[in-house]
């Protein structure tokens, strides 16, 4: 298809100008004209699975899915009819009511796409009976809890361990209200293929797939989100650490800007960061006054002086060559070049490395 | 790398060799398995395990450990045998293809499965596959390079990728992945014994008066010793104080009792971390540092980006940030060093490191840049040696396969590698103790073929010992066909069972690199 081919249309009475292969939903948001999703997810397979992204076209037969249809020529599309109300309303409240969404002990309180759907579409009572919990929620691996009973069935975390990921473990079991998601054999996932990628945590538009550890540990509005580097391999993923009150509560992908992990993280970004505030920090310098003696405590005008005057001392004894120094893969680019500063140019060697070749 | 991240995702061939990038790069990992699954790219595994990525692989070459160049030069004697090569590529812009061709005619298929193992025909379907495929991107890891060879292996893939026109294009090129998050940026920052930050010689006198001019100081023109050759030095008495920032040798090091036998000897050991790692329990002054949650800084990828790291949090008790500590100790030796932030750093670093200079922590707020980025205007560079290489013309270098320096006898009759798992990171400080990687890979494990299992009467989760000539440690067997038959693998996160009481301490001549992938070890019932 060739994507330099503009098509005109009009959207809400706006005229507007696509290329041809966007489907309706692209076009309106890149005209900030706002149409819900909830089974969306950009990258992946369009679904069209939940049809809470419905719009009204100028002669179709019926409501259509604008996360699926591409536009047209001459297409005039309605997204905020009546008719498309109406039907919106109607889905939500259905998959308001075939699960337990209750708020009030919910982690995704505040940050949950059904909650906002159902604010947006100004729905004050559930037209239906809720149904009872069916599921025991799923507390097997201190990592990803999983509570079916707030599944929606979108299958966005489906599509995103399949096709984002490319794990290839989770997948729809089961038929008609029976359906549900899960590892194969219905496992739990510390029991399956999962490598807790945590994507599926991260797409989750509800309260079905959340952080264990972030668990009665902050609430959405409390945290403060501070993006930065991962600290593990030399991918350099973007991600954001989500704070509260000096603490890490949970980490999450970035993907504001894309490269290089465009919002996606492994294991070791996602729940690899309790060792930041693990009981075993250093928290002051340690020197050994005598070789024999055990560490000890001490201050830092202590420890600086300790190893000014030796260093100096063993310069003076046996040269500069005497003296060397290990940099480190782990810390910043700025503390690198300050170290083999340090080494050349305060102890006069050029007896620097670090453990790249390991 | 020569080439960046997302390129893996749309290339026609991928090239993966020495990485079990599904575990040790996973994002990586993941842009190689879309790429196979949804962009019809064909993927190449020359690898002696059947890594995860096997299973998306079209062709897997099982070599046994040790034999890539004999590989590589196979592969490139199928190439140029069947004038499969990039001729005008090869003409235009390289030299020395003669004695390339020359080294690698004896290298047929047969004489190189008799060296590797890797079967003559699959030798000859993979060398058809990489020299048909019109961009073709090979990715590389310590797979490759910790071996006595590791150099020329890495010399052999830049011939192959050469012969193919692969280098100086888009989704192509010969790309370590950079096992650490800023073990790129520590090379570029000069954490190395023979350059200054951007790889300026310490030996050459211009890159020196530069230095001494903007530091104020007089530089030693002597290139200093690697860390393998510290190790010796300290062992012999010949280095006397040693200062270590955030590395833990006396795990991640070959041939563990020799290394704490050095150390011993040291007059001044300072360990500056932010845990009492084995290595700190034995320094003589330990500095609490801060983490990188803890601080402002930039690193730089394995595609060559800076990227910034922003502090989140406050670091623990009296813990601080390692420029600090490097700069008040340097003012009190009598040379001030006298930085508000790590930014001020930075502009000094940009100042005087080329391929850095058009980068600031504002134009990399949202997004970083990869160098070369030389200008303030420059965009940085996706993809390094487009219509050029940085010498001018691509040299081939001709390279002869030797066997790796430890062998298999009757004493000692498996071969050993190591190497890292999914949930846990280098010598496991941070992830052991993180709850869910910890829950998830709780103890160390001995992957063993079921078939050698059988043999030794060694059933899954039993306990084993492995001997080498230099050590012996004992973990629980996991029987599994990752491993071949006759090999055996460990990971080196676990103090505990620490697998560099066995390694070998050979080194690369010019790469300084042990050889962690090729060691002989005796397995038994424990």
């Amino acid at each position: 298809m060739d994507r330099r081919i503009l098509i005109n249309l009009k959207i809400d009475g706006k005229d507007i100008a696509a290329r041809a292969g966007q489907t309706i939903l692209d076009v309106a948001r890149e005209n900030d004209i706002y149409i819900p999703t909830l089974c969306y997810l950009a990258g992946t397979t369009k679904a069209g699975a939940c049809r809470v992204c419905l719009v009204e076209v100028e002669g179709a037969r019926s409501l259509v899915a604008s996360c699926c249809m591409p536009v047209s020529p001459g297409m005039v599309v309605k997204t905020n009819t009546e008719k498309v109300r109406a039907a919106q309303k109607m889905i939500v409240e259905l998959l308001w009511s075939s699960g337990d969404h209750n708020c009030l002990t919910c982690e995704q309180n505040g940050n949950c796409e059904l909650q906002n759907l159902i604010y947006w579409l100004k729905i004050d009572k559930p037209r239906f009976a809720i149904e009872a919990p069916r599921y025991n929620q799923e507390n097997t691996n201190i990592m990803i809890q999983r509570d079916l009973n707030k599944c929606v069935l979108c299958g966005r975390c489906i599509r995103a361990c399949n096709e984002i990921q490319v794990n290839e473990v989770l997948d729809f079991s089961l038929r008609g209200s029976h359906a549900k998601v899960g590892p194969a054999f219905d496992e739990d996932y510390i029991n399956s293929a999962c490598v807790f990628c945590g994507e599926c945590l991260q797409v989750c538009p509800t309260g079905a797939i959340t952080y264990t550890q972030g668990k009665f540990a902050g609430r959405p509005w409390e945290m403060e989100k501070v993006r930065t580097t991962c600290a593990y391999c030399g991918v350099g993923c973007q991600m954001d650490l989500f704070v509260k009150d000096g603490k890490i509560i949970k980490v999450a992908g970035n993907s504001d800007y894309g490269k290089p992990n465009e919002g996606s993280l492994c294991v070791k970004g996602r729940f690899g960061m309790d060792f930041i505030a693990h009981p075993d920090r250093l928290t002051k310098p340690l020197i050994r006054r005598a070789k024999g003696e055990e560490l000890q405590e001490a201050s830092w005008d202590e420890a600086y002086s300790f190893i000014a005057e030796k260093l100096a001392a063993i310069k003076s004894a046996s040269g500069a060559d005497s003296i060397a120094g290990l940099s480190s893969a782990r810390c910043t680019n700025e503390e690198n070049y300050l170290f083999q500063k340090f080494i050349r140019a305060v102890i006069g060697t050029n007896n620097v490395d670090h453990c790249a070749r390991l | 790398m020569t080439n960046s991240i997302e390129e893996f995702e749309f290339t026609d061939l991928i090239l993966a060799t020495g990485t079990n990038t599904t575990e040790n790069h996973p994002i990586i990992g993941m842009k190689i398995k879309r790429a196979v699954r949804q962009h019809g790219t064909k993927l190449i595994v020359i690898d002696p395990r059947e890594i995860d990525l096997v299973k998306y692989a079209d062709i897997w070459l099982r070599q046994k450990p040790g034999t890539d160049v004999a590989v590589f030069n196979g592969l490139m004697n199928v190439i140029i045998s069947e004038g499969l090569y990039a001729k005008v590529y090869v003409a235009e812009r390289t030299e020395n293809f003669e004695a390339l061709k020359n080294t690698v005619e004896k290298y047929t298929p047969e004489y190189v499965e008799k060296i590797s193992g890797v079967p003559a025909e699959d030798l000859q379907r993979a060398a058809r596959l990489y020299a048909k495929a019109k961009r073709a991107n090979i990715a590389y890891a310590m797979g490759l390079t910790q071996h006595i060879s590791g150099t020329d292996n890495v010399k052999t893939m830049a011939n192959l990728a050469m012969l193919c026109g692969n280098i100086g294009i888009e989704g192509g090129g010969v790309n370590p992945l950079r096992g650490q998050n800023n073990v790129q940026g520590a090379c570029d920052m000069g954490g190395l014994p023979n350059v200054f930050p951007a790889y300026q010689q310490v030996a050459n006198e211009e890159a020196r008066k530069k230095f001494e001019t903007a530091w104020k100081a007089t530089l030693s023109p002597k290139p200093g010793l690697t860390l393998m050759e510290i190790m010796q030095a300290a062992g012999s008495g010949a280095i006397k104080a040693l200062y270590i920032m955030g590395e833990n040798p006396l795990v991640s090091d070959p041939d563990l009792h020799h290394v704490r036998a050095e150390l011993q000897k040291l007059d001044l050991m300072i360990v500056q971390d932010i845990f009492l790692t084995e290595t700190a329990q034995m320094a003589d002054v330990v500095l609490p540092s801060a983490s990188f949650a803890e601080k402002d800084g930039t690193f730089t990828n394995t595609e060559r980006r800076v990227q910034r790291i922003r502090k989140a949090v406050p670091a623990p008790g009296q813990a601080k940030a390692d420029w600090e500590i490097i700069s008040e100790l340097a003012s009190r030796m009598g040379y001030p060093m006298e930085y508000s932030s790590a930014q001020q750093i930075f502009e000094e670093i940009t100042s005087l490191t080329p391929s850095y200079g058009g980068i600031t922590y504002r134009r990399i707020e949202r997004e970083g840049l990869q160098w070369p980025c030389p200008t303030s205007d420059h965009r940085g560079t996706k993809f390094l040696h487009k219509d050029r290489f940085t010498r001018g013309r691509g040299l081939f270098h001709a390279v002869e396969y030797i066997p790796p320096a430890e062998n298999t006898c009757e004493e000692y009759p498996f071969i050993l590698s190591t190497g890292r798992v999914l949930y846990h990171y280098h010598t496991g400080t941070m992830t052991r103790r993180a709850k869910g990687p910890a829950q998830r890979y709780p103890e160390c494990l001995v992957e063993i073929n079921p078939f050698d299992g059988a043999k030794l009467g060694i059933s899954d989760g039993q306990a084993v010992k492995l001997k080498s000539r230099r050590g012996m440690v004992e973990a629980k067997a996991k029987l599994t066909t990752k491993s071949a038959a006759g090999t055996v693998f460990m990971n080196f996160h676990f103090a505990e069972a620490a697998v560099n009481q066995l390694t070998n301490p050979a080194l690369d001549p010019i790469g300084k690199i042990p050889e962690y992938k090729v060691c002989a070890v005796k397995l038994e019932k424990a």
